[in-house]
């Protein structure tokens, strides 16, 4: 049910505010969705939309900073294993 | 596609797998709130990779699973109505009530229409001014800033034939119910990312701080899930109990300020009866009074309907984490997705769905640990 899918936002028609509507690509699949609660999403922003609205803009550089985490704690655990 | 296949990369898996088994010392058992979760875990096997100590029990998370049997039942009731148009997430339409599904009513005539999102409902009733369209508003915090936002148009644009059943719950007054039972047996929790997204996670620290129990924030990809449970244990094997933030890149402590607003703009916390742990003070979603107006039981006098649960289906215990869905008698015997007993069995996220479609085959024993 809380099922959000992170999709790429191409434009946004900001002739209703309430709305501020959006075209999303979620992998080349281009959909709908309201920006009404993201106001400082734009376009090339990755957002997070769940029941047609946009409830979060995903952050790139938390979203590197996972990756190299786990790329250090590969590292980690490739020394405990040659130690072992 | 960005943001979902790098969370799903075997060889970090591998990786987080052998941090937690380092890490883990003794049993733990820890619950994932959300059903997108339950199903993540069951469907790329990540208990199986977790040491034997650390079991997972599945939560509350599937907010159609928690709508108590009277609710649907009010939602068939207005779908039998002829000049009302009931829509629904399409997760709904094999809830059983207490005599009918919203699918049975439909292929009875009923007009049910599944859209994808609430604001689809308002155009419906645009499109359709001599008809009464009603949304069926079910969800957690993740869903309500949707179902506002279409509260809200409606309003603005005076659309006097459109209203909702809400059947919102919130997360964290049932996360202390959890908690405060007497045979809880969680030690921490995976708390849901796309909740948090929109509420932000201070309201978890004080349930952490008090409960004495860790809370980790988390994701769905299966990377996400397994960084999560190692935060967990982490915290459980040092004796911490804090609120961590593993779903950094879609959460922040504070959440999603406009869409909070929103929420507040429409609806007010209520008291709320969830399916398996009864009622819960201020746990629930009710239009305020300046909405009232578009609120369909209201309009339509349903207050008064109440029902009794199924006494076969054992989903309250599931629920709470007591026990998992292939330990419930009717599993795969009485109860499938064709014939279910309870919505666990048909919600997308149901745990019981889950383990039907994925671990149809399995022994229970083979699956408890710890
Ligand atoms: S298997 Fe069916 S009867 Fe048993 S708890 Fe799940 S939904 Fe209820």
């Amino acid at each position: 049910m809380c099922l959000a899918v992170p999709g790429e936002v191409l434009t946004i028609d900001e002739s209703d505010p309430l709305l501020r509507q959006a075209r999303v690509s979620f992998g080349g699949v281009v959909r709908e969705v309201s920006l009404a609660t993201l106001p400082e999403a734009q376009p090339g922003d990755f957002v997070l939309v769940h029941a047609g609205v946009g409830i979060s803009v995903v952050d790139a550089d938390e979203a590197a900073q996972l990756l190299e985490d786990l790329e250090q704690l590969a590292e980690l655990e490739s020394l405990e294993d040659g130690g072992a | 596609m960005k943001y979902v296949d790098e969370y799903r990369d075997q060889r970090a898996a591998r990786t987080l797998a052998d941090a937690i088994r380092r890490t883990v010392t003794r049993p733990w058992t820890l619950m994932e709130v959300c059903g997108g979760q339950t199903h993540g875990i069951v469907k790329f096997g990540i208990d199986t990779l977790l040491p034997d100590g650390v079991r997972l029990v599945h939560g509350p998370g599937c907010p159609v699973c928690v709508t108590p049997v009277e609710l649907i039942d009010k939602a068939v009731a207005l779908a039998q109505r002829p000049e009302a148009i009931l829509c629904t997430f399409g997760d709904m339409m094999r809830v059983p009530g207490s005599a009918h599904d919203l699918l049975s009513v439909k292929a009875q005539g009923g007009d049910v229409r599944m859209v994808y999102s609430p604001l689809d409902a308002v155009t419906i009733a645009r499109k359709n001014p001599d008809r009464s369209v009603v949304f069926f508003a079910v969800g957690f915090e993740t869903t309500a800033p949707a179902n506002a936002l279409a509260v809200r148009q409606a309003a603005r644009d005076n659309l006097g034939n459109f209203s909702i059943l809400s059947a919102h719950v919130l997360v964290p007054p049932a996360m202390r119910a959890i908690l405060s039972a007497e045979d809880c047996a969680v030690n921490g929790f995976l708390a849901a990312g796309h909740v948090c997204t929109v509420m932000g996670y201070r309201e978890y620290e004080p349930i952490a701080q008090e409960f004495r129990t860790p809370i980790v924030v988390t994701g769905f990809e299966p990377v996400d899930i397994l960084q999560g449970i190692l935060l967990c244990v982490r915290q459980l094997e040092q004796g911490r109990a804090t609120v961590a933030n593993q779903y950094r890149r879609s959460v922040t402590r504070e959440g999603n300020a406009a869409a909070q607003a929103l929420i507040h703009e429409i609806f007010q916390a209520s008291p709320r009866k969830w399916r398996g742990l009864g009622e819960i003070p201020d746990s629930g979603l009710a239009l305020r009074p300046e909405y009232a107006a578009f609120d369909a039981e209201q309009r339509f006098g349903l207050a008064h309907l109440a029902a009794e649960e199924s006494t076969r289906c054992i989903s309250g215990d599931i629920l709470r984490g007591l026990k998992r869905p292939n330990e419930c008698p009717a599993f795969a015997v009485d109860c499938d997705p064709e014939h279910p007993l309870g919505a666990p069995m048909v919600s997308s996220e149901g745990a019981c769905a889950a383990y039907y479609r994925y671990r149809r085959d399995e022994q229970p024993s083979a699956q408890v640990k710890g």
